[in-house]
């Protein structure tokens, strides 16, 4: 409990130093791109491969499972949109992007702390915590809507693939479903709760890395608490956030 | 010139460093001494502000270093230029964009100027065929050439080097330490250099000060190093071979 509570000081410590203002804007700029395609455009793969997998996985289940005769013609295509977009492109997402951003992240930072990279830029008299993490931050946060529209139509592409090719319904019943009764506010929220997540994952594992002390262990060590840490902090806000934004 | 004043640094208890005090002049190569684990590192890095003593003085020039304040002190940084142990280069960016960074952060010339003093620097340790090269595909003698175009590319006043020689050969080890005494000389910059090379200290060691243990045993010049009456630093000296040689030819020639 108290090692929590030192860990959690040190991380707002760190924050502080974070969120202050550039030296140099242009220099920061083109670090912000750099992170933008390292982090954003380079998850773009593994989002579309999962989410059309899990979207074509929900449509087989549900179909398998819920639907009979007794059943409407859109349940299908409901049930998996409200899945996919509650909480699947979201937050499941971002749990398996905490994997991966959150470990490159961690020990992107770790490596340069134990080569003494991160001493060298405080030298130079260069806020160290700011010049390395911010950008990530932002990046991640710019990237996650996208990421997350990427999600939901790769979610749906998936639905209708086992249309397509396993025949398992007509398309026009599935997108009868997929449209059925659009809360817009949904959407929203899924966008709401990925901004959130993206912040954990670039700043949590951005301070593992970078309180790293030690050797290449330490380094290892560092980037598995970091996905350990973000994926508990992300299902920790799912919850509140969820509880917050649907108002029950 | 660099002045410490009693400077006292402990981890958890254990005292590393006790009681230092010791001068680093201008336009001198300054090397601090002594065996693995004596403390070389750690007063480096109180030096240069990475650790903060426990108690002590610590001035560049007439400021106090330790009373600054936080903007203050990062102003002094980039009069501050430092080549670690490992080199830490940049690994994500080329020779030119590693030399290049610091300009790019402080300096407020336009982009064909600032091209220029990086190219300077990087002809200064003859590397001019390198620049489109990463870290991870240069030689270890070449990374800590690198790592002192670095760090003199903003024109320092002070220059740091812990272990600049460590895992070259002594070939290369003469280079470099010929291209910081030369540098040295050519920017007027207070240099302190962490060494336990006898090679260097005979090519170089304009001030030697020598820590056992955490305290300073002994302070002198190249000249006088071997003729000191001190144990300990003739124990450290001496325990290789070839000084001992030196030393029996050289009482031999003042005998005879
Ligand atoms: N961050 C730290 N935490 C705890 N102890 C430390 C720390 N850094 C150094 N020490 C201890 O301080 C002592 C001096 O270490 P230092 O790195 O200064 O040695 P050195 O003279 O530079 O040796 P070498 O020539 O091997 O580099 C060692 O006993 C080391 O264990
Ligand atoms: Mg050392």
């Amino acid at each position: 409990m108290f090692k929590a509570l030192h860990t959690t000081g040190r991380y707002l410590l760190l924050m502080r130093r974070t969120f202050s203002i550039p030296e140099r804007m242009s220099v920061y700029g083109r670090q912000l791109l750099k992170e933008m395609e390292q982090l954003g455009i380079n998850s773009i793969g593994i989002v579309l491969l999962i989410s059309f997998f899990i979207g074509a996985v929900i449509t087989i289940q549900i179909k398998l499972n819920i639907e009979s005769p007794w059943m409407p013609r859109w349940t299908v295509g409901y049930v998996t949109r409200e899945i996919m977009l509650l909480e699947f492109s979201s937050s499941i997402m971002c749990l398996i992007l905490a994997g991966k951003v959150g470990s490159n992240i961690a020990s992107e930072l770790g490596t340069m702390r134990i080569t003494q990279q991160i001493d060298a830029l405080d030298i130079m008299g260069v806020n160290s915590a700011a010049f390395l993490i911010l950008p990530k931050i932002v990046a991640l946060v710019l990237m996650i809507p996208v990421l997350v529209t990427f999600s939901i139509f790769a979610g749906m592409i998936g639905a209708f693939a086992t249309c397509w090719v396993g025949g398992i319904m007509t398309a026009a019943n599935l997108e009868y479903g997929l449209q059925y009764w659009l809360t817009e506010w949904y959407l929203w929220s899924a966008y709401i709760k990925s901004f959130f997540f993206a912040f954990i994952i670039a700043s949590v594992s951005s301070f593992f890395g970078y309180t790293v002390d030690g050797g290449s262990i330490e380094v290892g060590k560092a980037s598995t608490n970091s996905v350990v840490a973000c994926s508990a902090l992300i299902l920790f806000a799912d919850i509140i956030l969820t509880k917050l934004l649907t108002g029950l | 010139m660099i002045t410490i004043n009693h400077l006292y640094k402990s981890f958890d208890g254990v005292e590393v460093l006790t009681d230092v005090n010791a001068v680093f002049e201008e336009g001198k190569t300054n090397l601090i001494i002594g065996q693995s684990g004596s403390g070389k590192t750690v007063l480096m890095k109180c030096i240069v502000g990475l650790l903060r003593p426990d108690s002590g003085e610590l001035f560049y020039g007439d400021t106090n270093f330790l009373t600054l304040r936080k903007s203050q002190q990062k102003k002094l940084r980039q009069k501050m230029g430092m080549i670690f142990q490992s080199a830490a280069l940049f690994d994500s960016m080329t020779v030119l964009d590693n030399v290049m960074f610091p300009l790019n952060m402080f300096s407020h010339d336009t982009y064909r100027d600032r091209l220029r003093r990086a190219n300077a620097c990087i002809d200064r340790v003859n590397l001019s065929d390198a620049t489109g090269k990463y870290p991870s595909e240069l030689s270890g003698g070449m990374q800590k050439r690198v790592a002192i175009a670095r760090s003199i590319v903003l024109n320092p006043r002070f220059l740091f080097c812990d272990e600049p020689n460590s895992g070259l050969d002594p070939k290369t080890s003469l280079v470099i330490d010929d291209l910081i005494h030369s540098i040295t000389q050519e920017y007027n910059m207070t240099t302190i250099v962490n060494t336990h090379d006898m090679n260097s200290v005979m090519a170089i060691g304009e001030k030697v000060i020598f820590i056992h243990e955490g305290v300073k045993a002994w302070e002198g010049t190249k000249d006088t190093i071997f003729t000191a009456g001190n144990q300990t630093l003739n124990d450290f000296i001496f325990a290789s071979d070839l000084f001992r040689k030196v030393k029996e030819v050289e009482i031999m020639q003042q005998e005879g």
